[in-house]
């Protein structure tokens, strides 16, 4: 297993290469001047130049052979742009806002906690409310209630997730009136530390569950437009799996002896089904933080991707470069974690 | 996989009926495919027929007395002979610039519906001879192909399509490329594992020792066996695709104003919101038919093609 676990880590290796090189080219293909943009449309050349030296940008792209050919020493072959990007990238230097001056790396650390918050809630929501209907529609299948509950699965992936987040915010905080639509609490909260940056959790932690129920319930509206489509997802594959696992000799030997179909279902039956659906929420914990963009942008949820699409705004190509590899890094680094467990928790699974 | 009928002995029956008249005959007995090609049918040709039906020009078509105006069916007697209208004349409203909507949502069809057309059309012939390629040569070329592919899966959703517009520039085109770009990996995903399971086998090896070469092995005998997962493929890709254009618009990074496009409209609504829901209400309906029809048709196109998938 330790072998299995190395092999699959290097095997990271070339993927987060590819990574950073994609990241830093399109970065570099930029068609605005960085330095114009800075400086503005009135700098003078000769301080755009010096801008551009200081920033690095005058030095060649991806090799250097001048220097190898100035030097003698062939190490200053990598004496250019991009490897200066890894090596800052590697001590955890991802540069600053251009216009604030912030460093990426703090501010993507600082609003990490508001849009993990925010995907938690996301698959909680579809896991609760998807798998007892995947399982009401196996048990149902063919009959009225399971169409119904397959088409819904189907709209699910349909929706724009930022449509049904404005329609979410219409029904229930502009008619309604019953949940919050703006931000993770509501102002008149004073007085209160984060500590972990969750909300509900340090709510929890400093004994303020007024804080935590207050930040519940901004979570609410949010978690259920970023959720419905893994619920979709989850309902499917809950389903799928759950009349894969009803058709097996040993559910039909449990019910044989005479278990009630309760027992069998939930125990029998469910356990097992649940690992495929498992595996799919893992692996939609990526797609939920690009999705995060959409929804965080309706809701002012003030995480990665709220931060990110205002950088988009404001051409802030640092904020966008580093939000980008930030959530391709951690996509890649959840899906080895869902593939490991995968192979821990089920035997069948051959490895190596 | 291979796309033969399981039960031999039905197909050498029904002789001389090849596997397109087989899936037809079995589509045409699949009510929410029927229902999908449909509501598809209808967007393609509304779209079509737009120009001819409804010429609009997004820059000037406007009237500035019905700014806001509400759906005019929801609107009493009395104001509608105010504002000089019928009971169906303003069915969407009319958004801040006085703009039909239903208009501008009957002509945004064609912005979304060929944007999704030409992207996915881009991916997957990319995409296909891409996987076609890696899985036929081997060696350096597919790990070079599968590393690229990896690449550019570890941008999950429309991530890499919003960094790619987002540096590129906001337009249309830069849109169109973005989502082009983020659908190729699953077609060289498929294409290739078609081609390793059949490179092996006995006919393609029969074609080798009859003396096909390299190409001809791959589109006479590898190529139309893999098209049944492509064509699955293909139809469920527009409507992401779909989606993908309106969440680039939504984020003012697809389509520019004053252009027609579902997902800007969305954002104008989104702007105007307590004043007018409907100017992003009917936008978001659209869009949620026409991927739910190319959804509904994607899915019965699999069980048609794969039986064996249909217990």
């Amino acid at each position: 297993m330790t072998r299995y676990i190395l092999k699959r880590l290097i095997g990271l290796i070339p993927v987060l290469f590819g990574i950073s090189l994609l990241v830093f080219t399109l970065t570099r293909v930029i068609p605005a001047d960085p330095a114009l943009l800075l400086l503005g449309e009135r700098a003078t050349p000769e301080a755009r130049d010096l801008l551009r030296e200081k920033l690095g940008l005058n030095e060649p792209l991806f090799l250097n052979p001048g220097a190898v050919l100035e030097t003698g020493n062939p190490f200053r072959l990598l004496d250019a742009q991009y490897f200066q990007f890894i090596g800052n990238a590697l001590r955890g230097d991802l540069g600053q806002s251009f216009f604030t001056q912030i460093d990426v790396v703090d501010g993507l650390a600082r609003r990490f906690p508001a849009t993990f918050e925010l995907t938690i809630t996301a698959i909680l929501f579809a896991l609760i409310v998807g798998i007892p209907a995947g399982v009401i529609a196996a048990l149902n299948r063919g009959r009225a209630l399971d169409t119904v509950l397959m088409f819904g699965a189907l709209s699910g992936v349909s929706f724009p997730v930022f449509w049904l987040a404005i329609i979410l915010i219409y029904i229930f905080t502009v008619n309604l009136g019953w949940l919050p639509s703006i931000g993770r609490l509501d102002v008149s909260i004073r007085g209160f530390e984060p500590l972990t940056g969750m909300y509900v959790l340090d709510g929890l932690l400093r004994g303020r569950p007024d804080v935590s129920w207050n930040a519940f319930k901004h979570l609410i509206l949010p978690g259920i437009a970023l959720g419905t489509i893994p619920l979709a997802i989850v309902v499917r594959m809950t389903r799928s799996s759950m009349l894969d696992v009803l058709g097996q000799d040993y559910v039909r030997t449990a019910r044989a002896k005479g278990l009630m179909r309760r027992v069998v279902v939930n125990k029998h039956a469910l356990r097992n089904a649940l690992l495929p659906v498992v595996t799919v929420v893992g692996l939609s914990f990526g797609s939920l933080l690009s999705g995060a963009i959409l929804t965080e942008t309706v809701f002012t949820w003030p995480g990665i991707g709220k931060w990110v699409y205002d950088a988009i705004q404001a051409r802030d190509y640092p904020i966008i470069q580093g939000g980008v590899m930030f959530v391709a890094v951690i996509f890649v680094l959840v899906n080895l974690l869902v593939d490991l467990s995968y192979a821990l928790i089920d035997p069948r699974i051959q490895y190596g | 996989m291979t796309t033969t009928t399981p039960d031999l002995n039905k197909k050498t029956k029904s002789e001389g009926r090849s596997l397109a008249q087989d899936a037809t005959r079995r589509f045409f007995r699949h009510p929410t495919g029927l229902l999908g090609l449909g509501i598809v049918g209808f967007f393609i040709i509304a779209s079509l027929l737009a120009p001819v039906l409804a010429p609009y020009d997004a820059s000037r078509d406007r009237n500035l007395r019905l700014r806001l105006t509400p759906p005019s069916w929801s609107l009493p007697q009395a104001e509608r002979d105010r504002l000089g209208l019928t009971m169906w004349s303003l069915p969407f409203g009319a958004d801040q610039q006085g703009r039909d909507l239903f208009v501008r949502v009957w002509h945004g069809g064609r912005i979304s519906l060929r944007v999704g057309l030409i992207a996915v059309a881009f991916a997957s012939v990319t995409g296909v001879l891409l996987g076609l390629l890696a899985g036929y040569s081997g060696g350096w070329i597919d790990t070079l192909v599968v590393w690229l592919v990896d690449i550019l899966l570890a941008f999950p959703g429309i991530l890499l399509a919003i960094a790619i517009v987002a540096i590129l520039g906001p337009n249309l085109t830069n849109a169109l490329i973005a989502i082009a770009i983020t659908q190729i990996p699953i077609y060289v995903r498929i294409t290739r594992s078609v081609v390793l399971s059949l490179r092996e086998s006995e006919y393609v090896q029969a074609a080798q020792a009859l003396g096909s070469r390299g190409p001809r092995v791959v589109f006479s005998h590898i190529f139309p066996n893999s098209l049944s997962p492509i064509i699955v493929q293909l139809t469920l890709s527009v409507g992401v695709a779909i989606l993908d254009v309106a969440a680039l618009g939504f984020l003012g990074l697809g389509a520019q104003p004053p252009a027609p496009e579902w997902g800007a409209m969305i954002k104008a609504g989104y702007d105007k919101f307590l004043q007018a829901p409907y100017m992003s209400i009917f936008p978001g309906i659209a869009i949620f038919l026409s991927v739910v029809g190319f959804n509904l048709l994607g899915d019965a196109v699999r069980d048609v093609l794969d039986p064996r998938l249909k217990s």
